[in-house]
């Protein structure tokens, strides 16, 4: 088997008294969608944060595309191509959809002050292009055209995509996104499911932190749970579903019982 | 793929009709400009003047412009910078080192220098926001204030309170903009002289400030005002981005002060005193943050209308009640106040705040 395209191992981050992460350790295999669940305050948003560069871990190391993440500033982490969004969204809220678009194509550009003062032909060229690259990801997430309104003004959903086209922009070898459903109805989730299989199809490896069980157990490849800052369970769906401890995290100890004599009452 | 008609205040029209009619409107504006010292002239010589200091103040609201209004850091020590053109320009083209420098050498280091005090600044501030950040630039004014006015000893470098006199004038070859002469028959007096050579570096400033904002540097910029953190995980390297636009926004003070140095003859540190930082940062709020011509309005008001005032509340109140009643220096602030109040009450944005969300994108084709 070729090498993961992430490959983390004793990833550990300590706020003050609280202990977020343990000793977390896992591997994305290039083309998957990989999810990330657990109990709210688990550490999946804190796991993201380090690996993006924006918390730097006590201890761990992690490799992107044979490259180690730790110690890689936010910027180097995006231009290494590891794009993600956030949970509570973080646009440009006062910039338009596609000025949002435009600003993820940062790192894949090269204008510096000169070239933008002297607007040489190399640079309109590139400016062109960034625009043109642009409007193409608003329509391949399905907001095309709403290219010129202000990103704080979109419905919540297009807000989500308008990230997610965003963090495309900087043309991601992995995507990493943080509760991509939360707020949205049953109809928009499957709009972002169907993205979601589009990008994978297209060659993005995908990180997913969800709380929308059906979303993540229908499209995930492989499940990671989080508890407590430590790695709970890790596999197939279907697998981690059926994992007494993963239930007992959800639901208590006493459906963790249930569901594990349950399979046992049925099959005589 | 063309598009001169940037540079100017007009957005891209919608067809060719709007077009020619952005290129009227620069015309017009072009005329007016190229009569105007001769017109302002007509009321006396010192007007010329005011209009010249006005200009100065259009490139210092520029360059600030770009700390403040594009990257959204508020920098209250920004005549720091205009302070270290000048007092480059002072030292290196005066007696008082016996240095008498051409000006092609003085300007770039003066711009020089007020980069490097950018970056200065912006390096130990870049973990800081909002009012922490104010607070420094706020220190680093004065900073740079106090040293002008201490460096006179042990050794002697900045002549301390008393300034530095006899500064040679901006001179290009044998043209010698302080001196009036006759060309092609037209008397031209020394402000008139000045009077071009700033109108034609604020156009400079102008057009690089356009270009910037609408380029990946202006986004960087505008990326890290809407959100910092944000901003990094699209890939952009905030700290050089930040003190890119320190060291963009100094080099304009730098040009501003060189310029002053040159005009005046005179520098001394009372120029640049916490107040001048606050006037130049209202002339931003003033005008509209971020929008160029916003900014080049509201220096300009700020900057001709106390003078205005000067000059026209005096004689009326002297043909209305034969004395004057109120001295218009003595409550030149409180007016001042107040107009700052009322934009904040009734124009929040500003006087002529950004269209940029109004802002069309042709959605098909290169230009435009």
């Amino acid at each position: 088997m070729s090498e993961p395209l992430l490959q983390a191992q004793g990833l550990s981050k300590r706020f003050g008294g609280l202990q977020a992460l343990s000793g977390v350790g896992f591997d994305i295999a290039e083309g998957e969608i990989y999810g990330l669940i657990g109990p709210n305050g688990a550490g999946k948003t804190t796991l993201f944060n380090v690996l993006t560069g924006l918390y730097v871990p006590e201890s761990g190391t992690c490799r992107f595309a044979g490259r180690e993440l730790a110690g890689m500033k936010p910027h180097e982490v995006a231009a290494a191509g590891f794009a993600r969004t956030f949970q509570n969204i973080r646009l440009f809220g006062n910039l338009s959809a596609i000025e949002n678009v435009m600003i993820g194509r940062h790192a894949r550009t090269h204008a510096g002050v000169l070239g933008a003062i002297l607007r040489t032909p190399a640079v309109r060229r590139e400016e062109a292009g960034i625009e043109a690259r642009a409007h193409e990801l608003l329509d391949y997430v399905g907001i095309g055209g709403r290219a010129n309104d202000v990103a704080r003004s979109l419905p919540y959903g297009d807000q989500r995509r308008l990230e997610i086209a965003r963090a495309l922009a900087t043309e991601p070898r992995l995507l990493a996104l943080d509760e991509p459903a939360a707020g949205m109805n049953a109809s928009e989730t499957l709009v972002l499911r169907a993205l979601i299989e589009k990008i994978r199809a297209d060659g993005v490896t995908v990180l997913l932190i969800e709380h929308d069980m059906k979303l993540v157990m229908g499209l995930c490849d492989r499940v990671l749970v989080l508890e407590y800052g430590k790695v709970l369970a890790c596999g197939r769906p279907a697998e981690v579903q059926r994992d007494p401890r993963v239930i007992e995290a959800y639901l208590g100890a006493g459906a963790a019982q249930h569901a594990a004599s349950a399979p046992a009452g049925a099959a005589p | 793929m063309s598009d001169p008609t940037q540079v100017c205040a007009a957005p891209p029209g919608r067809a060719g009709q709007s077009r020619t009619r952005a290129w009227l409107g620069v015309l017009a504006v072009a005329a007016v400009l190229a009569v105007l010292p001769f017109v302002l002239g007509l009321a006396g010589q010192g007007w010329v003047r005011i209009f010249n200091f006005a200009l100065l103040y259009v490139m210092l609201a520029l360059g600030l412009n770009i700390v403040v209004g594009f990257a959204g850091l508020l920098d209250l020590g920004y005549i720091a910078f205009y302070a270290v053109g000048a007092y480059a320009w002072a030292l290196l083209a005066s007696p008082h080192f016996g240095l008498h420098l051409p000006f092609w050498a003085v300007l770039p280091v003066g711009v020089a220098c007020a980069c490097l005090f950018g970056v200065l600044l912006g390096a130990p501030t870049l973990k800081l926001r909002g009012d922490y950040l104010a607070i420094v630039t706020l220190g680093f004014g004065e900073i740079i204030r106090i040293f002008l006015n201490n460096l006179n000893a042990p050794v002697n470098i900045t002549n301390g309170p008393q300034g530095i006199n006899r500064i040679d004038p901006f001179r290009v070859a044998d043209f010698t903009f302080s001196r009036a002469e006759t060309i092609f028959g037209m008397r031209v007096t020394g402000p008139e002289k000045y009077y071009y050579l700033l109108l034609l570096l604020t156009l400079l400033i102008v057009a690089v400030c356009v270009r910037l904002q609408d380029s990946r540097i202006g986004r960087a910029w505008e990326a890290i005002r809407e959100d910092e953190t944000a901003a990094k995980a699209m890939g952009i390297n905030t700290r050089n981005v930040k003190l890119l636009a320190f060291a963009m926004g100094a080099s304009f003070g730098g040009v501003a002060g060189a310029l002053f140095a040159a005009m005046q003859g005179f520098v001394s540190p009372e120029s640049f005193s916490l107040m001048e930082s606050i006037s130049v940062l209202c002339m931003v709020v003033l005008g509209g943050m971020g929008h160029i011509p916003g900014v080049i309005l509201g220096a300009l008001l700020l900057a001709v209308l106390p003078e205005f005032l000067r000059a026209v509340v005096v004689p009326t109140q002297q043909m209305l009640f034969g004395e004057v009643v109120l001295d218009p220096e003595g409550i030149r602030m409180l007016l001042f106040g107040l107009a700052m109040v009322l934009v904040m009450l009734f124009r929040p944005a500003g006087l002529w705040p950004s269209a940029v969300r109004k802002r069309e994108l042709a959605r098909t084709g290169g230009g435009a």
